[in-house]
């Protein structure tokens, strides 16, 4: 099959569906590949880097489109400023089409492509599960733009983000807050961190406290049960009471830090607002709001989409093509999202892709399957975290094992004193007074083990079982006694073989443990 | 020596054996402590030969200077990875003492107790043959076990349990058996012949005891032996009326049941089903995972370049280090990657290797400084922190399955987390599985490379790579 990669034509977009790396892959997998000339260029990537490792490079774009079998792009299909001509019609009839699509916002867009009678994988919409995390671009761009969120602030942000002491003075590092801990928000604590900044985050996801946590930020605790995880990793619109308590928290916060970073979305709704006007006014001159959701219509309310506006002292940074900002690793990324797309399409490695609909990754990401629209494919089953539902009745049940246990445990503990002491009574009626002396020094004995051993540590258990395995050589007493025997043979060489046995035994144990001893130092 | 001056030396040693116990626990005072126990086994001996009534002294010296060439030609002999099997067969040898000691002292026909007390006595030997022949036959079967001689899957025959119960019985039968010989026409008037038939029967369910218990469970067996041993001891003092002996088996008796107690706490498993057997059977429930993905291998050189990249370095060594005698090999890797400014710092789990503190024993003959050895609660924390965590021959005591399994045979044993480290690297033979025979998950982890061959050849490959 042949694979053919055009130039991004969307205003801004530097990115390019294949890298050198990647295309060697693939073509591996037995594609050809064809590129159009300069379609790298805004990556860094000149065509002569394509045509090394194999790749054709088409300078026509019309023949590259009709020519291909499979168009991979990263922005979905639109209208070619220079030639006046949508690309979809460039599209040739049953012809592939893989790249970002966004079929919930774009109606319209998915009617024309299924006119096409094509076949469309939408990048956006590969399923969040473990297996498809390789081929997950919404992820790996995330990450990008969660980066590059930092450094835009970074660029706008009159100070330092560490904080130092130096001749000069004292700097006080900067205060990040990053609102929405998803890959994005992650990836922008990360960076703030490594900067020096300190760094809070909030999300209304409770179980992402941890990951917030395991990268040395503080989780903003909000004091109001309700969890906010909605299906495939997703948070989900949250109660009045809870949007109102979130609010306050925003408010106190915006007064106090530098630098906000917003990434709260909900799928298919507008970006909720977080930060009002009246927060940004609060916020101290200089300060930087970075706007990741700015293309769903931004989490602050003074937002202005693709733009750097400064309201009230305040720059808002609203840019949507963060990660075409940095175009040569998101163009790395993206294209080896792909390139696993296509091995999970292409086992055999024979070149001919097969949209197999009962592999659950392709069935999610196939929106259109020869011009039959198969979006949205059935939901995904699988969340991080287990239902609340199913936990809450479980609860009581828990309960009442644990007030059952207790009461067996009582019995468990009273148990062997009872046997013990009916034991002790048992052999006390009836033991001559000579076998009692000799018990007490036995029970005493038992003791003195115990709490001796207790503390020891894990470094010197073989040591000490060699020297109490040494020890209870002391058996040798038991045969000198009896080796004495007089006109008793048979006694007698017994008891030489039990003191030839048990001095193996003393020798080889006390001078083992000496030798492993001598090793342990420091 | 008068009766009264033996009792007071008698006192010494115990005295002597418990300073040398406690010595034992601490890595500063452990020396000492050895020498405390064989200066007390010598004021024991030495006070028990100047009785005025013992004249074999022929026979003890032969033997004491036979026995004593044999141990220390064997003290010296093995080698460090082999110390398991040392220590087993040693208990074997405690064992078959007691059981002659049980035997002479039955013959020993002096004896001049009546009554209650000759029952006492009687008793007295019954026990102190049954716990030997037990400790002797089940220390063989642990020594083979460990040694490879024997398999280490655990051997279940149907109806163990009840196979254990019937021996019981005939053993509580034989027993009083013994005690009356007179009434029962089988015995001729002797309870020798009980006492012979009770013996066999010990030393098979000492075998079908220690068979039973799989590899993975072999340091509780060995420290549970030498608890044994230290019974076997006692009930010989109970026989010979011998305070010393009572005293220092129940010393070493009680020591050995709390190392059991200990590590069976620290594999969260439960003391008696361990001893009943069947770990990696069907008894806990559940069956091995089977575990799917694909693993990244890795060779000598990008495990070379990994570990320059790293600056926080965990090793986790398992039997498999000990099996290849890898420990000097990573003495050497470890000096090296510490002379290079790295954090260079091993994790023990506590029952690593196949008996308890084996890898302890293993690094310090390769002379890995002990402050740089830490156990799994110290280090557990420290994971995510580890840029690089190696993993050499082991494998239940890193396996994920334990903590997110809970049908998995080996759930809910505390491990060494590695997988939380960035980068695991895990040297294996082979992708076969542990001991306990459950899958592993880690190895197909994202960001587990698995680097096949032998420990100790891999590694002074690695090591070769390193110094260029």
């Amino acid at each position: 099959m042949k694979i053919g990669i055009p130039k991004e034509i969307h205003e801004g977009e530097k990115r390019v569906a294949a890298t050198p790396e990647a295309a060697e892959q693939i073509i591996k997998l037995g594609f050809s590949m064809a590129i159009e000339s300069g379609a790298g260029a805004g990556a860094n990537i000149s065509d002569e880097a394509y045509r090394e490792v194999g790749v054709e490079i088409v300078s026509d774009v019309k023949a590259l489109w009709k020519n291909s079998d499979l168009i991979i792009k990263v922005r979905a299909p639109e209208r070619h400023p220079e030639l006046s001509i949508d690309e979809i019609e460039m599209l040739a009839e049953g012809a592939n089409l893989i790249s970002f699509i966004w079929p919930a916002q774009n109606a319209e867009l998915m009617k024309k492509l299924a006119d096409r009678k094509v076949t469309v994988l939408a990048m956006d919409s590969v399923p969040r599960i473990s297996r498809a995390q390789k081929l997950d671009a919404l992820s790996s761009m995330a990450n990008i733009a969660g980066y590059r969120a930092i450094i835009e602030a970074a660029q706008h942000f009159g100070r330092f983000f560490t904080g130092q002491i130096t001749a000069a003075g004292k700097i006080p590092p900067a205060k990040v807050l990053v609102i929405g801990a998803g890959v994005a928000g992650l990836a922008a604590i990360g960076v703030a961190k490594s900067m020096g900044a300190i760094v809070r985050a909030f999300d209304t996801r409770p179980q992402v406290k941890e990951q917030i946590e395991s990268m040395d930020a503080e989780f903003l605790l909000l004091d109001f049960k309700e969890d906010g995880a909605g299906a495939g990793g997703y948070a989900k619109v949250m109660s009045k009471e809870f949007i109102e308590a979130e609010m306050a928290l925003f408010a106190r916060q915006a007064m106090e830090v530098d630098i906000i970073v917003t990434t709260a979305l909900i799928p298919g709704k507008p970006a909720p607002e977080l930060i009002t006007k009246g927060m940004v006014e609060s916020m101290k001159p200089g300060s930087v709001i970075v706007d990741l959701a700015a293309e769903q219509g931004g989490n602050c309310a003074l937002t202005e989409k693709d733009k750097v506006v400064v309201k009230h002292g305040v720059t808002i940074i609203g840019y949507t093509n963060l990660p075409s900002r940095l175009a040569n690793q998101s163009s790395q990324l993206y294209a080896s999202n792909i390139r696993h797309l296509l091995t999970e399409l292409c086992p055999a490695k024979d070149g001919v892709i097969n949209v197999n609909l009962e592999d659950e990754v392709i069935r999610g990401a196939t929106v259109i399957k020869e011009g039959q629209i198969t979006w949205p494919p059935p939901a995904p089953t699988l969340s991080a975290a287990p239902k609340a539902p199913a936990a809450a009745p479980a609860e009581p049940a828990a309960v009442e094992k644990k007030q059952e246990k207790k009461g067996g445990s009582v019995i468990k503990q009273l148990l062997p004193l009872l046997i013990g002491g009916l034991a002790m009574f048992a052999v006390g009626a009836v033991a001559p007074a000579s076998f009692m002396s000799h018990f007490t020094v036995f029970v005493l004995a038992c003791f003195i083990g115990y709490q001796v051993i207790w503390n020891v540590t894990a470094s010197l258990h073989t040591p000490l079982m060699s020297v109490t395995n040494a020890i209870s050589g002391i058996i040798i007493i038991g045969a000198v006694v009896q080796i004495s025997a007089k006109d008793n043979n048979c006694v007698v060489i017994l008891a030489g073989i039990a003191v030839l046995a048990a001095s193996i035994n003393i020798v080889g144990g006390f001078l083992v443990t000496r030798r492993m001893l001598e090793m342990f130092k420091k | 020596m008068s009766q009264s001056l033996i009792s007071m030396a008698y006192i010494a040693a115990a005295i002597l054996f418990i300073l040398s116990l406690s010595g034992l626990s601490n890595q500063e005072t452990s020396r000492r402590g050895n020498y405390y126990g064989m200066v007390g086994m010598a004021i024991a001996i030495l006070a028990t030969v100047l009785n005025p009534s013992f004249t074999a002294y022929g026979i003890l010296i032969i033997a004491l200077v036979v026995g004593g060439l044999i141990g220390a030609r064997a003290a010296f002999k093995v080698e460090m990875t082999q110390m398991p099997e040392l220590v087993a067969v040693m208990h074997s040898l405690v064992g078959i003492a007691a059981v002659l000691v049980g035997y002479a002292s039955f013959m020993d026909t002096t004896s001049t107790l009546t009554g209650s007390e000759k029952t006492i006595h009687e008793i007295e030997i019954y026990l102190g043959v049954l716990i030997g022949a037990v400790t002797f036959s089940g220390s063989v079967i642990a020594f083979g076990k460990l040694s490879g001689k024997i398999g280490g899957k655990p051997m279940l025959l149907p109806a163990r349990h009840w196979l254990n119960l019937c021996m019981l019985i005939a053993v509580i039968i034989l027993g009083y058996m013994f005690l009356k010989p007179e009434s029962f026409c089988c015995c001729s008037g002797s309870g020798l012949i009980p006492l012979l038939i009770m013996t066999v029967i010990a030393l098979i369910f000492g075998v079908h005891m220690v068979m039973a218990i799989g590899g993975a469970d072999m340091p509780v067996v060995v420290s549970m032996l030498n608890s044994y041993s230290g019974w076997a001891a006692a009930a010989t003092g109970f026989m010979l009326s011998n305070d010393l002996l009572i005293v220092t088996g129940a010393l070493v008796g009680s020591s050995g049941a709390i190392l059991s107690y200990i590590m069976c706490r620290a594999m969260n498993r439960n003391f008696i089903s361990v001893i009943a057997g069947g770990f990696g059977g069907g008894a806990t429930g559940g069956t091995a995972a089977v575990i799917e993905g694909d693993v990244t291998p890795v060779n000598a050189v990008e495990t070379a370049k990994l570990l320059l990249e790293a600056k926080s370095i965990v090793i986790v060594p398992g039997y498999g280090m000990a099996v290849a005698q890898a420990q000097h090999a990573v003495n050497e890797i470890t000096k090296l990657l510490r002379g290079k400014g790295k954090t260079v710092r091993f994790g023990i789990h506590p029952v690593a290797g196949r008996m308890p503190g084996h890898m302890n024993v293993l690094l310090a003959e390769a002379k890995v400084p002990y402050d740089i050895v830490f156990e799994m609660d110290e280090i557990n924390e420290d994971f995510p922190k580890v840029d690089v965590s190696i993993v050499i021959g082991a494998n239940d005591i890193v396996n994920p399955s334990a903590m997110n399994d809970p049908t998995s045979p080996i759930a809910g044993m505390p491990v060494l987390e590695v997988w939380k480290s960035h980068i695991t690297i895990a040297m294996k033979r082979s992708m076969a599985s542990g001991y306990a025979g459950v899958g592993n998950p880690l190895f197909v982890m994202e960001n587990t490379r698995m680097l096949f061959g032998d420990a100790k050849e891999t590694l002074q490959a690695v090591l070769k790579e390193l110094n260029k």
